[in-house]
C-alpha cells in the first residue's frame, strides 16, 4: 500500500522537523522563563497571538515582509516582556511564585480580550509573493516559508547560547537561575535579570510570530494552540535548557507528525502527551534538565 | 435661607435628567413598571462571536443586526404599533456549553424569540435549552438534521439541511462529471470532526458509492487544526481525482493553501459545504488557492435586487457578502414577518405563526416557504464556482450565471 511507502514517512518526518522547529522556538521562551523565573507564564500564548498580529500589521500597514520585521518587533517585544515583568508581575507578586502564576493568567484573559476588542475575531492572514513558492524534493515540496523557519529557529538558538554563556548579562542569568540569594549577595540586580529573562522570552515569541505569519493566521486565540505543545516541549527538553527547547521541540514536532499520519488528526494528538506523560515518568528533570 | 427639599430616590428620578432618561429606557432596576412602558420587542441575536468559530460568527451577527435596523428603520412592527426590535446580542463563545449559557440569559431579559446559534452543535444544544422554555428559536445556518427532527415544536430553520445539501450535491456533481465524460471516479473525503462534519461525512460515505464514485479515505480534523501538511501528504500519496472538503472557514482555507503550496491538483476541489469555498474573503486573500474551487453550499437570489442591494450595504462597510450575512438577514426577517403575522410578542403566538409561515420576501433562492415539522421545505442550496475572479452559480439553471469549468485544466 502506498501509504507505508518510505518516501511518505520521510516526508511526514520532514513535515514533523519543520514544524517541531517553530514549536521549539516558542518553547524557547517558555523554558527560559521557567528555568530563571520559576513560573510557568501562562500568558505565553497571548503575548504570541499579540506578535502575530503584530507581525501582521507589520506587512499590511507598513509593507515590511515578515522575515525583516523580525529586526524590529524582537527588541519591541523583548521591551514590552521587560516592562511587563518589571513594572506589573514582579511588584503584583510580592516575590511570591504561586502570585506571578495567577498574574500571568490574568494578563493572559485580558491581552486576548484586548486584541479581541481592537481587532475583532477576523482572521487576518498575509499572501506573500514567495509564500507558495516551495523547493522540490522530487517526492515532496517543501513551502519556502517552512525552511526559512527551520533555519531560523537555530539561528536563535544559537544567538540565545551565545548570550547565556559569553556575556555578562547571561552569565548572570544563570548565576540567578542556579541560586537567587547568592546572586543577590553578589551584587546582581534580580529584578533587572527576571525582567531581561521574560524580555528574552517574549522576544523568541515575537521571532516565532513572524515566522508563522506567512503559513497561518492571527486571530485573538491563535497563540494558544502552540502553547500547550510548547509545555510538553519543556518538560521534555528539561525546564531552562536551551537545547533541551530545541531538541525536544523537533522530537515532538517528528512525533506529532507521524502520530496524526498513522492516526489521524484528532487520535494523533495523543501522542504527544503520551510522551509528556512518559518523560515524567521515566526521566522527571527531562532530556538535558538539570537534576534536582 | 432656602427650604431644604429632603432629597430620595423617587424626588431624584423625578427632577433630573439622568432620571428622565432612565425611565425612558427602564434601565433601572425598578422592574415590570419601567418595561412595561418600553414598547420594543426584544429578540435574541445569539452568535459565537469568540473562539474558533469567531469570523463566522461575526458574520452572522452584522446580517442579523442589519435586518434588525433595516426593520426599525422601516417602521418597527405596524401590527404592535411601531413597535421597535430590541436587539439582545449574545455570544455563543464557540462552544453549545455557550450557547445554553446565553439562551439562558436571553430568556431571563424575556426576549420573544431567539436567532443564530451558527454551527450545527451549537444549534443542537441551543434549540434543546430553548424549547425549555418554548421559546421560539430560529436556526441561522446550522445544518445537522437532528436539530429539526427531534420533536421539538419550537425550533423551525429557513435554511437546507445537509440531507438535502449532501443529495443535491451529489446529484449535482454526478451531472457535472458526466457532462464532462465522467474523468472522476475516485474521492477523498476531508471533514471535520463536530456534528456537522462528522454527520455530512457519513451521508456521503453512505451515497457516493452509489453515484459511481469510489471514497478512497475519509479525513477527520478538529477544529481548530494548526497545520494540514500530513492530511494533504495522505491526499498526495493516493492521488485521487476528487477531494471533498467539509469543514469550516480557518480549516478550509489552510487546506487549500497546503494543496497549492503542495502541488496537489487533482481534478476537481467539490466542497459540499466548504467553508471557504465560497467565500468572497477567501477568493479575495489567496486568488490562486480559490481557483476552480467548486461548492455545494448556501448563496444569495442573484437575481434578488434585495439581495444585490444587502451585498452592496455590506460591502461597502468593508465586509465581505458571506453567506452568515444573507441567512441571518433572511431568519430574523422571517421571525419579524411572524411576529407581524401574531400581532403579538407572546412567545406561543411566534411559534404559530411561523408553523403556518409562507415567507416571500427574503433574498434567498429558495422555493415557497412552508414548514414541516420545523423545516423549511423550500430550502435548497446552490453549486457555485471560483472563476474569473469571481464567484459564479453553476448550478441549478434557474440561478446560473456561468458555466462549469470541470476538470480542473492542468
Amino acid at each position: 500500500m502506498t501509504m507505508l511507502s518510505p518516501l511518505i514517512i520521510v516526508t511526514a518526518v520532514l513535515n514533523g522537523l519543520m514544524t517541531g522547529a517553530v514549536y521549539a522556538l516558542v518553547a524557547l521562551g517558555l523554558t527560559l522563563i521557567y528555568g530563571v523565573l520559576h513560573i510557568i507564564n501562562f500568558a505565553h500564548g497571548a503575548i504570541l497571538s499579540a506578535a502575530l498580529f503584530a507581525a501582521f500589521f507589520a506587512y499590511q500597514k507598513f509593507g515590511l515582509d515578515p522575515y525583516l520585521a523580525v529586526f524590529l518587533l524582537a527588541p519591541l517585544f523583548f521591551a514590552l516582556g521587560y516592562a511587563l515583568q518589571r513594572f506589573v508581575i514582579g511588584p503584583s507578586s510580592h516575590g511570591a511564585d504561586r502570585n506571578m502564576l495567577l498574574v500571568t493568567l490574568g494578563l493572559a484573559v485580558f491581552i486576548e480580550n484586548a486584541l479581541l476588542y481592537a481587532f475583532r475575531a477576523n482572521t487576518r492572514t498575509i499572501d506573500l509573493p514567495y509564500g507558495f513558492k516551495s523547493i522540490d524534493l522530487g517526492f515532496t515540496f517543501l513551502a519556502m516559508p517552512r525552511v526559512i523557519s527551520f533555519a531560523a529557529v537555530f539561528v536563535v538558538a544559537l544567538v540565545l547560547w551565545l548570550i547565556m554563556t559569553l556575556t555578562d548579562t547571561g552569565k548572570a542569568i544563570r548565576a540567578v537561575a542556579r541560586e537567587k540569594l547568592g546572586a543577590e549577595l553578589a551584587g546582581i540586580d534580580v529584578a533587572h535579570i527576571y525582567a531581561t529573562t521574560f524580555g528574552l522570552g517574549t522576544a523568541c515569541v515575537a521571532v516565532a510570530a513572524c515566522l508563522l505569519i506567512p503559513t497561518y493566521y492571527a486571530t485573538p486565540g491563535a497563540g494558544n494552540a502552540f502553547v500547550l505543545v510548547a509545555f510538553t516541549i519543556v518538560v521534555l527538553g528539561g525546564m531552562g535548557s536551551v537545547p533541551g527547547a530545541l531538541i525536544g521541540g523537533l522530537v515532538i514536532g517528528v512525533v506529532e507528525s507521524l502520530a496524526v499520519f498513522f492516526f489521524g488528526e484528532s487520535l494523533g494528538q495523543v501522542g504527544i502527551f503520551l510522551i509528556f506523560i512518559v518523560v515524567l515518568l521515566v526521566r522527571p528533570r527531562g532530556l538535558f534538565g538539570a537534576s534536582a | 435661607m432656602s427650604k431644604q427639599i429632603p432629597m430620595n430616590r423617587r424626588r431624584f428620578l423625578a427632577t433630573t435628567a439622568f432620571g428622565a432618561a432612565a425611565a425612558a429606557t427602564g434601565s433601572l432596576a425598578a422592574p415590570s413598571v419601567l418595561r412595561a412602558q418600553s414598547a420594543g420587542v426584544k429578540l435574541g441575536l445569539l452568535h459565537p462571536v469568540t473562539g474558533a468559530l469567531s469570523y463566522s460568527g461575526t458574520q452572522g451577527r452584522l446580517g442579523a443586526t442589519l435586518a434588525v435596523e433595516e426593520i426599525n428603520a422601516a417602521g418597527g412592527i405596524k401590527a404592535l404599533g411601531g413597535a421597535k426590535i430590541d436587539p439582545i446580542l449574545g455570544d455563543a463563545q464557540s462552544t453549545p456549553d455557550g450557547g445554553t449559557a446565553e439562551v439562558e440569559k436571553m430568556n431571563s431579559a424575556e426576549v420573544a424569540a431567539i436567532v443564530g446559534g451558527y454551527a450545527s452543535s451549537i444549534c443542537l444544544a441551543v434549540s434543546q435549552a430553548a424549547a425549555r422554555y418554548d421559546l421560539p428559536y430560529a436556526v441561522d445556518v446550522g445544518v445537522a438534521d437532528s436539530i429539526v427532527t427531534r420533536g421539538l415544536k419550537n425550533t423551525f430553520r429557513f435554511g437546507p439541511g445537509f440531507g438535502v445539501i449532501a443529495k443535491t450535491a451529489l446529484d449535482n456533481l454526478a451531472a457535472i462529471n458526466d457532462a464532462a465524460g465522467k474523468p472522476a471516479k475516485t474521492v477523498i473525503i476531508v471533514h471535520e470532526d463536530s456534528l456537522f462534519g462528522s454527520g455530512l461525512a457519513k451521508l456521503l460515505n453512505a451515497q457516493l458509492p452509489g453515484k459511481g464514485f469510489e471514497i478512497l479515505e475519509t479525513i477527520p480534523h478538529p477544529t481548530p487544526t494548526r497545520d494540514f501538511n500530513n492530511v494533504v501528504l495522505k491526499i498526495r500519496a493516493q492521488n485521487p481525482d476528487l477531494v471533498i472538503p467539509a469543514n469550516y472557514y480557518n480549516e478550509y482555507v489552510l487546506l487549500a493553501r497546503t494543496l497549492l503550496e503542495q502541488h496537489v491538483r487533482p481534478k476537481g476541489i467539490y466542497s459540499v459545504l466548504g467553508g471557504a469555498a465560497s467565500s468572497y474573503k477567501f477568493l479575495k486573500e489567496f486568488p490562486d488557492a480559490a481557483k476552480y474551487i467548486m461548492d455545494c453550499n448556501h448563496w444569495f437570489d442573484p437575481h434578488s435586487d434585495k439581495a444585490l442591494a444587502l451585498k452592496k450595504k455590506v460591502e461597502g462597510q468593508g465586509q465581505f457578502y458571506t453567506y452568515e450575512v444573507y441567512m441571518n438577514y433572511s431568519s430574523v426577517n422571517l421571525v419579524a414577518d411572524a411576529i407581524e403575522r401574531a400581532a403579538s410578542a407572546d412567545r406561543a403566538k411566534i411559534i404559530a405563526a411561523l408553523e403556518t409561515s409562507t415567507f416571500a420576501s427574503h433574498v434567498m433562492p429558495y422555493g415557497p416557504t412552508k414548514f414541516v415539522n420545523g423545516q423549511n421545505e423550500g430550502a435548497a442550496p446552490v453549486n457555485t464556482q471560483v472563476l474569473d475572479n469571481d464567484i459564479k452559480v453553476i448550478l441549478p439553471p434557474a440561478f446560473a450565471n456561468a458555466k462549469a469549468v470541470f476538470p480542473i485544466p492542468a
